[in-house]
């Protein structure tokens, strides 16, 4: 049984169709990316899964339980944070702040641990602990916003296009902090528009075109793949 | 000496506009919703304190504590009756559903208690103050007004800055996407900042009506107008911009009736805050969020 079983899954914009009966799974210790274009339908997908938007037809189960229609807000508990588009850190709050927001559902001594891991991560963070999180740069927001979604101690990280607007350098550090959340035991579904990258250190990958899935395979035959390379690598 | 009792009614006065604008910005920071019914919770609490105190004999202490509590549920009610099932509506639908609310709750107190104004008893019962020689008198509700808004905006200052609840009303008055991802349940907490600030109301209602003892169904609409006001002037959103709009707002109006004119003071009121919006568009404490993509 897969951690994460998604069946038919459709979603609606009121009329706008935007996903259509997406299927797919993710393994206990794996990293899996979404691969599209823009507007494929890879956030919503992801937001659905997270319960901030409602499925219309399909089935979402998470550790063998049926988790469409429970609220945001429950879904931390159950062991799944989406780190969202966009980054959205609380930009009034500090960083160690919003880390505190990452651990809301955990107690004060829980917190104490995580953030230790979380700064052993993103050791960026730490010297920053008390700037307000409007003032990082957008690395350091993308890194506080990953180690925020950490603080939950989550089984399944979603992490929605990490790398977005940042500079090569800092795509190659999130990346390789990515990798190592995962041989740290987190599983990882990722979405990304850098298809090269995510690629590159997925287990498993999922093509995603207006809607549908299109081709899936591993990471490395998808690297490979020629109408891959033609959509989304660039040739 | 004038002066001086101007300013410290002014003070006075102030505090009470401030505590009644706390709860009108937190609501607002947190709802995004201007609760024009802020004022008519201020009334009701005037009116729970006063059935206390005359009808059941209680203490005015009791009387207090029933209009806290009393608001407080009131203030959850409202919110769970009236603006929830308006969460994804178009901001004018919310606002004219607070009107409307407002003048339900004006129409209910009028149907309970009628409208001749109600002799309200003192908060307070220890003498006032004086200084030189007696030139000076500061009445103890002055007093007692005056510490209560400082305790509040302390209280409140801890509360969004040291605890974990507090925080979480941040990051919903921030943003409410993100934090539900944090698994912060929004619809509780947006709950919980009304159940605050109509707290706050009931205990500016007992401050008014000890101030100036008559009680009458439209009793907080004035105030409630003022509060706004003062939240508008230090910044909506703000808390230290609500308490010092509050305080500001209060000295303006009694300078302006003691100095100028009892009748032009509202009207100089809202200029001052019309010429510090032309200057300060985001009031005074407002600020504009540093962002970057
Ligand atoms: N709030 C919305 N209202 C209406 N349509 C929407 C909304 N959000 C997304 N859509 C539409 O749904 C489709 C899928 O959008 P989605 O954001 O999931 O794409 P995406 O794959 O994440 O794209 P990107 O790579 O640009 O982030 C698009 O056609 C988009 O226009
Ligand atoms: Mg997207």
């Amino acid at each position: 049984m897969s951690m994460l079983e998604v069946n038919d899954l459709h979603v609606y914009y009121g009329s706008i169709h935007a996903v259509k009966g997406v299927s797919f799974t993710v393994d206990k210790g794996e990293i899996v990316t979404l691969i599209g274009a823009n507007g494929a339908g890879k956030s919503t997908t992801l937001n659905t899964i997270a319960g901030i938007l409602p499925a219309r037809r399909g089935s979402v189960e998470f550790q063998g339980e049926g988790i469409l229609g429970v609220p945001a807000h429950k879904m931390v508990r159950k062991g799944i944070a989406l780190c969202p588009e966009g980054r959205r850190v609380f930009t009034q709050m500090t960083v160690e702040e919003n880390l505190q927001m990452g651990g809301y559902t955990r107690t004060d001594a829980e917190n104490a641990d995580t953030v230790e891991d979380v700064y052993g991560h993103f050791p960026r963070l730490r010297e920053r602990a008390y700037q307000v999180a409007g003032t990082l740069s957008g690395g350091e927001q993308q890194m506080l916003a990953m180690g925020r979604a950490l603080m939950g101690r989550p089984d399944l990280i979603m992490l929605d296009e990490p790398s977005m607007g940042l500079a090569p350098i800092l795509v190659d550090e999130i990346f390789s902090i990515i990798k190592s959340l995962n041989d740290n035991g987190t599983t990882v579904l990722l979405v990304e528009q850098n298809a090269s990258m995510a690629l590159s250190i997925a287990d498993r990958a999922y093509v995603l075109e207006t809607g549908r899935i299109v081709k899936e395979g591993s990471g490395s035959d998808l690297l490979r793949d020629d109408d891959v390379r033609r959509a989304y690598l660039g040739g | 000496m004038s002066f001086l009792t101007a300013l410290i009614n002014g003070i006075s006065l102030g505090s009470v506009y401030a505590i009644i604008a706390l709860g009108y910005t937190m609501v607002y920071g947190i709802a995004k919703m201007l609760n024009f019914a802020h004022g008519d919770v201020i009334m009701v609490g005037g009116y729970l304190c006063f059935c206390t105190v005359q009808y059941l004999g209680l203490p005015t202490l009791a009387g207090v504590i029933l209009a806290v509590v009393g608001c407080t549920a009131l203030g959850i009610v409202v919110e769970g009756l009236a603006y929830k099932p308006l969460r994804q509506a178009p901001s004018l639908a919310v606002l004219i559903t607070a009107i409307g609310v407002s003048y339900f709750l004006q129409n209910s107190a009028l149907l309970i208690w009628g409208a001749d104004p109600k002799a309200f008893p003192s908060a307070v019962s220890f003498p006032s103050v004086k200084l030189f020689d007696g030139q000076l008198i500061i009445n103890s509700i002055t007093i007692v007004t005056v510490l209560a808004a400082v305790l509040v905006m302390v209280a409140l200052t801890l509360f969004t800055s040291r605890t974990k609840m507090g925080k979480a009303m941040r990051a919903c008055s921030e943003d409410k996407g993100a934090a539900q991802l944090m698994g912060i349940n929004v619809d509780r907490t947006i709950s919980m900042v009304f159940a605050i600030g109509s707290g706050l109301a009931a205990i500016a209602g007992v401050l008014l009506c000890s101030a100036y003892p008559t009680l009458t169904p439209t009793t907080g609409s004035m105030p409630g107008i003022k509060a706004f006001t003062a939240a508008v002037f230090g910044g909506i959103g703000s808390i230290p911009g609500a308490a010092l709009g509050g305080v500001l707002l209060g000295i303006i109006e009694i300078m302006a009736k003691t100095y100028i004119s009892t009748q032009l003071s509202d009207a100089i009121v809202f200029g001052v805050l019309i010429i510090v919006l032309l200057i300060k568009p985001a009031g005074l404490l407002g600020k504009l969020v540093p962002e970057k993509v």
